[in-house]
């Protein structure tokens, strides 16, 4: 067989090991439910929260927005993923290894996307009962989730990358929550973006939170719900528009960065940043 | 497959750079098949950057090299599954099990099978060839230090390299771990496969594994040879300790055989406790050093590379 196919089956199995991996340890499962946890508290909170004179229930509008933004939470899984085994010579392990790089970062990409989309129904599945008035009986409704999470990946998960590159240590990885958080309480996921300042609106639109919040909003709510977006509109075009710039970005930008970096990769680079981990420890 | 008596890693005028400082100044060695050479010098010698050079790991200043034939700054994957690094593993693949492990890495190893050398090393007689066979089932975080470092030699020969790289192999393993380490690499250089270059700072494992040792200090290598021949070389002189109507006496030769021949001529048995004691590796090593250091490693009469077969 060819080496590349190789060392893609070969990431194929190594993402599918290490979700197994994860989900059979009780650390990770607390990490997989926490937060869809937490995000099933808030919906319940707010379901019977009317939005002003739309007809609608916050928690109607909040669910699928959670979905969005738990979906474009992949990115910064990524980042802390490749920080984290940078650090712990993962990455240099699969440098000494003949196409290692890219069955890692087949890997990477595997693990992260089928570790969402068990997040994703963790929080779904209990969610559906706890809100009404979702449009779920329809085929069409999960086609529009299906193409709007896999173009949510494809334009977070390069960026991810890029941003898990940049970053020296899995400390001043920790930095990287400030602008996610910015991000999120700009992005309509809690509230309607419609009911944000106009500056703030523009600001949000920037970014895949808001677009990921939007096309997954665009697949659960009835269609008379898009009175509660900007335009009146789902808005898909432009969906597809900003999503698809970031993932070309990122598309672009990854292989370079990446590139740079498994290139500095060595044994002594590897053992400098344990002893400066350890000297944090001791 | 590299055969006997071929150059397996030929390197001249290698220089290192970084900024001013000069860590390698002109760094000339060749390695034949089958060797085990072991690259020592004090700490900051250089022996760790030459390493991850030759592994087409860090890019050099200057000078020509080629391992496996190939300059491993412009080396592809089909070189890559001809060498074995061996990383000192700190936490990572943790979860994994330790045959999942070595069955996973072999598998990028596969393509590059050929008739010669059958790729990957299948994981369960691997795990039985470095000792790990009541452990192919643990986690790897569970695993003891010795363990392992015996595990990180088994993912560096995953690939049945023909070339093996060993950083400080045993640095901070306790003496039983390092003693079945040692067990480890002899067994290996035992099949003469794969030519193995390893860097240490301790004197007694380079004598105990190496065919050859090269030292390196202040950025060259000042000594190239077997333990005795350096030690011979350079130190030259044993010592000669007897005992005389109850006195001590001591004295160094560099003829220790003809000393006590003609010291047993002329007192016959009135010598007692006689005891000679040969220039250690360590007496040859520490006067090669501070030779260099005071800068006359130009004098050093074994600078010059020789061919040594086993």
């Amino acid at each position: 067989m060819n080496p590349t196919t190789t060392a893609l089956r070969a990431g194929w199995s190594r993402g599918l090991i290490e979700l197994r991996q994860s989900l059979t340890n009780a650390g990770d499962l607390l990490n997989h439910f926490l937060w869809p946890v937490l995000m099933l508290i808030v919906t319940y909170f707010v379901r019977d929260v009317s939005f002003g004179d739309t007809g609608f229930e916050l928690g109607t509008l909040v669910l699928p927005s959670i979905l969005g933004m738990n979906s474009a939470m992949a990115m910064v899984t990524m980042s802390q993923l490749l920080t984290a085994e940078r650090e712990d010579g993962t990455l240099l392990r699969a440098k000494a290894t003949p196409n290692g790089m890219a069955g890692y970062f087949t890997g990477k990409i595997v693990f992260v996307s089928f570790g969402l989309i068990v997040d994703l129904a963790i929080f779904l599945i209990p969610g559906l009962l706890i809100v009404p008035g979702l449009s779920v009986g329809s085929a069409d409704a999960w086609l529009t989730l299906i193409w709007v999470l896999a173009l949510g990946l494809v334009a977070t998960l390069p960026i991810g990358a890029v941003l898990g590159s940049i970053f020296a240590s899995t400390r001043s990885q920790g930095l990287i929550m400030l602008p996610m958080m910015a991000m999120i309480a700009t992005s309509g996921i809690f509230y309607p973006v419609t009911s944000l300042p106009d500056w703030v609106q523009w600001f949000a639109q920037i970014f895949p939170v808001y677009w990921l919040g939007l096309g997954m909003r665009s697949a659960l709510l009835p269609d008379s719900a898009v009175t509660v977006e900007i335009g009146d509109s789902w808005r898909h075009l432009e969906t597809i528009g900003v999503l698809g710039a970031w993932a070309v970005l990122g598309l672009v930008l990854a292989p370079i960065v990446l590139r740079r970096m498994a290139r500095r990769e060595s044994g002594s680079t590897v053992a400098e940043r344990r002893e400066k981990a350890l000297q944090r420890v001791g | 497959m590299t055969t006997r008596d071929e150059v397996v890693l030929d390197v001249e005028g290698l220089r290192m750079r970084y900024g001013s400082t000069e860590v390698l100044r002109d760094v000339n060695l060749r390695v034949h098949h089958g060797e085990v050479v072991c690259l020592l010098g004090p700490n900051g010698a250089g022996k760790t950057t030459t390493l991850e050079i030759l592994e087409g790991f860090r890019m050099r200043s200057a000078g020509r090299i080629e391992v496996l034939g190939t300059d491993p700054a412009h080396a592809d994957e089909r070189w890559r599954a001809r060498v074995g690094v061996v990383l000192q593993s700190w936490r990572d693949h943790g979860r994994w099990r330790v045959r999942e492990l070595l069955a996973h890495l072999g598998r990028y190893y596969a393509p590059y099978s050929t008739d010669r050398v059958r790729r990957p090393w299948n994981a369960d007689e691997l795990v039985a060839a470095v000792g790990l066979t009541a452990h192919a089932d643990k986690k790897v975080r569970m695993l003891s230090g010795g363990q392992r470092r015996r595990l990180d030699v088994a993912v560096g020969l995953v690939g049945r390299p023909e070339l093996l790289f060993l950083d400080e192999p045993t640095a901070g393993l306790d003496p039983v771990a390092r003693r079945e380490f040692h067990d480890l690499v002899e067994s290996l250089a035992a099949q003469q496969d794969t030519t193995i270059v390893l860097t240490t700072h301790d004197l007694y494992e380079a004598e105990k594994l190496s065919d050859r040792i090269m030292i390196l200090d202040g950025g060259r290598i000042i000594a190239d040879g077997t333990a005795e021949e350096l030690a011979h070389r350079i130190a030259g002189e044993d010592e000669v300790r007897w005992t005389h109507e109850g006195r001590h006496h001591r004295h160094s030769t560099s003829e220790s055989t003809k000393f006590v021949h003609e010291l047993f001529q002329q007192y016959g048995e009135d010598i007692a406790d006689l005891e000679v004691r040969r220039a250690s590796l360590e007496d040859t090593y520490l006067s090669l050093v501070r030779q260099a250091e005071s800068g006359q490693d130009e004098a050093a009469p074994v600078n010059e590379s020789r061919e040594v077969h086993r």
